[in-house]
């Protein structure tokens, strides 16, 4: 029989203990974690960021990816965005009774490989087990540590007319990937989820320009929802080209026919890259050169009519506004 | 993409632009029927580029929003039948009923499942052979036909738990009865891409030569939308009334023959409610008495109550294309995506959502 996760490999005794000590210690393995103290204990000096997301994608497995992946790079990501260099992970997961240990696996593996990747480490983690119904498979939480480099100031709240908005590659890939294998909506395509840590890219845009003002990576809500938010709490205004923004065929061809628009549907590897005018084609180079920027474009500018707008020329060359996204976007029926 | 990116192309766009706003004098009120040209129009900004004189009115072309209150709360009902699993488009979760949505009924332990096709639900009434599956059939002549297929399907194959709520409904009849009521005065119909597809060019003729209005047929791309707007001012100006295709690559005059013969076979035409127009003689599509076995509506007693309407909501005044949303108290406000009171703000492709989502820069 496959082996699955029971109620007592979350009771804190000796099945848990072996879990622990069998799949996620030895996968996971670093110094801090290794002394499996309750808190984990280390240094760190200077200006921190500090975030935590949980993960609770369907289906757990997706073209591209796992919810592991997901889980370190949401967290490397909303580190990155306030321009910090990302060092710890914590990792809690949240497992539905009978979850076949052979997925776990699979999951910790690429919870290792991303964490490598990203170079960040996993030091201090939870399990717990609830009953059959209790959870959807597993959701998993992580929180993570980062140190800010000194002279970076990097919110939300920081864009300046005249900026230019750079998006580091195509929209829509994540969202369209998951939904593709969703139970009713299944279809055909090779398109995969563009999850990816993007620290390093971070990184390597300080290095050539300390005037980049605002970095979101438009998760949930995609492009439009981010801009948004970052129009309203900058109290500027947004203008984007619809022909600049990088979209793949495939989540355009998929979007038309599922009734969605690109610009509402999730990125899991994407950054919003906001910077003064003279550093903007730097930042483009040094993100380019990212395995994860090939595609990077500037797409619009940031001005002082209309605050709290975001205002998109169309490919006719009209303009309209593109609002934050409202409710859960759903297939239309002809 | 192909058959996308180049509709979109600018500099044709600005050609055919340019055509319209050379030819066209007279003041014009041309409707779309379609919501998924409605949706275009507003994505795309066509209406700010056209000369002022040429007024676009959307109409009632979005088969959720054009369900009635009653039929919602059907469809409701049957989802609190012990062992009844529906099925339904995505759009349809949110829309009010009377008192509640199928998607209130669902957390309140409904089982409600979206797909994206009849052949989805087909599959979950073969997975779960001890429950009855009912497919919510929603939509025009696009959708009908892939419903009555997979009632086909399922007496081939002795699926003998999957049902059709069928609400399905017919486009010209609506168009006819828009016309008969008076109550907007038409210069040019952009006739559905995707209904003429199946129902073919021919099923408009009988407004052009009978109501004198030029009918052209239209894709979903901008270009598609831009060369009928210029093809509806060549006949008013010229005088003419006669139907035509803009969308040669998806329409033709006959249309789908194996789609229109399978509707023939499962449905026979009935009257049909429609919200906004109340009854529709021949608008509907009743599924035949040969196929009853796979009839929801002779399957399941089902109860419902007398429907209520949202009150100040103007769903049925904006399908008629005799308001628009901003001339709704609740547009906006009380009215928005997140809280819809009335289906036209639900549907993607509802004129309210189009209003409230893609508004342009002016306002207008």
């Amino acid at each position: 029989m496959e082996d699955k996760i029971l109620l007592a490999h979350g009771s804190g005794g000796k099945l848990a203990h072996d879990l622990i000590a069998s799949h996620f210690v030895s996968a996971l393995d670093n110094e801090i974690l290794t002394r499996l103290d309750d808190a984990a204990v280390f240094s760190a000096s200077g200006r921190l960021a500090f975030t935590t997301d949980s993960y609770v994608v369907n289906p757990i497995f997706f073209p591209g990816g796992n919810i592991g992946r997901l889980a370190v790079c949401g967290t490397v990501n909303d580190l990155a965005t306030s321009g910090a260099k990302p060092l710890y992970l914590s990792l809690a997961l949240i497992i539905e009774e009978g979850f076949a240990l052979k997925d776990l696996r699979k999951i910790i593996e690429a919870i290792k490989a991303t964490a490598d990747e990203a170079g960040v480490k996993i030091i201090t983690g939870d399990t717990k087990v609830v009953n059959r119904g209790g959870a959807d498979k597993i959701f998993i939480n992580t929180a993570g540590i980062g140190v800010i480099p000194a002279g970076v100031n990097i919110s939300g709240s920081n864009a300046q007319p005249g900026d230019k908005i750079i998006v580091t590659g195509t929209i829509g890939d994540h969202g369209i990937a998951v939904l593709s294998r969703r139970e009713g909506l299944g279809f055909e395509t090779k398109l995969e989820s563009d999850v990816a840590p993007l620290g390093k890219m971070v990184a390597a845009m300080l290095k050539v320009s300390r005037n980049i003002h605002v970095l979101r990576d438009p998760t949930r809500g995609g492009l439009a929802s981010t801009l948004n938010e970052i129009a309203g709490q900058s109290k500027v205004g947004i203008k984007i080209e619809e022909t600049k923004i990088p979209l793949k065929a495939e989540v355009s061809g998929a979007c038309e026919m599922l009734g969605l628009d690109p610009l509402y549907v999730a990125n899991e590897g994407k950054m919003i890259v906001i910077v003064a005018p003279p550093d903007a084609e730097n930042v483009l180079n040094a993100i380019r050169q990212n395995v994860y920027g090939k595609n990077a474009a500037v797409i619009g500018e940031v001005v002082s009519v209309n605050p709290g707008r975001v205002i998109m020329k169309t490919a006719l060359g009209s303009s309209r506004i593109v609002d934050m996204l409202v409710g859960e976007p759903l297939p239309r029926i002809c | 993409m192909k058959y996308t990116t180049e509709f979109r192309n600018s500099e044709m766009a600005q050609a055919l632009l340019n055509r319209i706003r050379e030819r066209s004098r007279k003041k014009v009120r041309l409707m779309e029927f379609c919501g998924g040209h409605t949706v275009a129009i507003f994505r795309y900004g066509i209406r700010q580029l056209l000369p002022r004189n040429i007024e676009m009115i959307s109409g009632p072309g979005c088969p959720v929003c054009v369900t009635a209150t009653a039929d919602i709360d059907k469809a409701i009902a049957l989802a609190q039948i012990k062992g009844v699993i529906i099925t339904t488009f995505g759009d349809m979760l949110k829309v009010p009923g009377s008192r509640s949505t199928l998607q209130k009924a669902r957390a309140a332990g409904a089982d409600v499942r979206m797909v994206y096709s009849t052949l989805d639900a087909l599959q979950i009434a073969r997975e779960n052979p001890a429950k009855s599956v009912v497919f919510l059939g929603i939509g025009f002549e696009t959708t009908a036909p892939t419903v009555a297929a997979s009632i086909l399907e399922a007496r081939e194959q002795g699926i003998k738990n999957y049902f059709v709520l069928s609400q399905n409904k017919l486009s010209p009849p609506a168009i006819q009865a828009l016309l008969l009521s008076g109550a907007v005065k038409l210069d040019g119909l952009i006739c559905p891409g995707h209904v003429s597809a199946i129902t073919g060019s021919r099923a408009w003729d009988f407004i052009a030569r009978d109501y004198k209005i030029p009918c052209v047929v239209a894709g979903f791309e901008p270009l598609d939308i831009l060369q009928c707007v210029a093809m509806l001012v060549e006949q008013v100006e010229s005088g003419q009334s006669q139907t035509e295709i803009a969308y040669r690559r998806g329409v033709s005059i006959d249309g789908n023959r194996n789609a229109l013969d399978l509707m023939a076979q499962v449905y026979e035409p009935a009257p049909a409610k429609w919200r906004g127009f109340g009854e529709i003689t021949g608008s509907g599509l009743k599924i035949r008495k040969k196929y009853s076995d796979f009839d929801a509506e002779m399957k399941f007693e089902i109860k419902t109550v007398p429907a209520a309407e949202p009150k100040g909501c103007l769903c049925g005044e904006v399908l008629r294309g005799v308001k628009t949303p901003r001339d709704c108290r609740l547009f906006g406000k009380v009215c928005n995506p997140e809280s819809p009171v009335g289906p036209c703000m639900v549907s993607s492709e509802g004129t309210c959502s189009a209003y409230f989502l893609y508004g342009d820069e002016s306002g207008r």
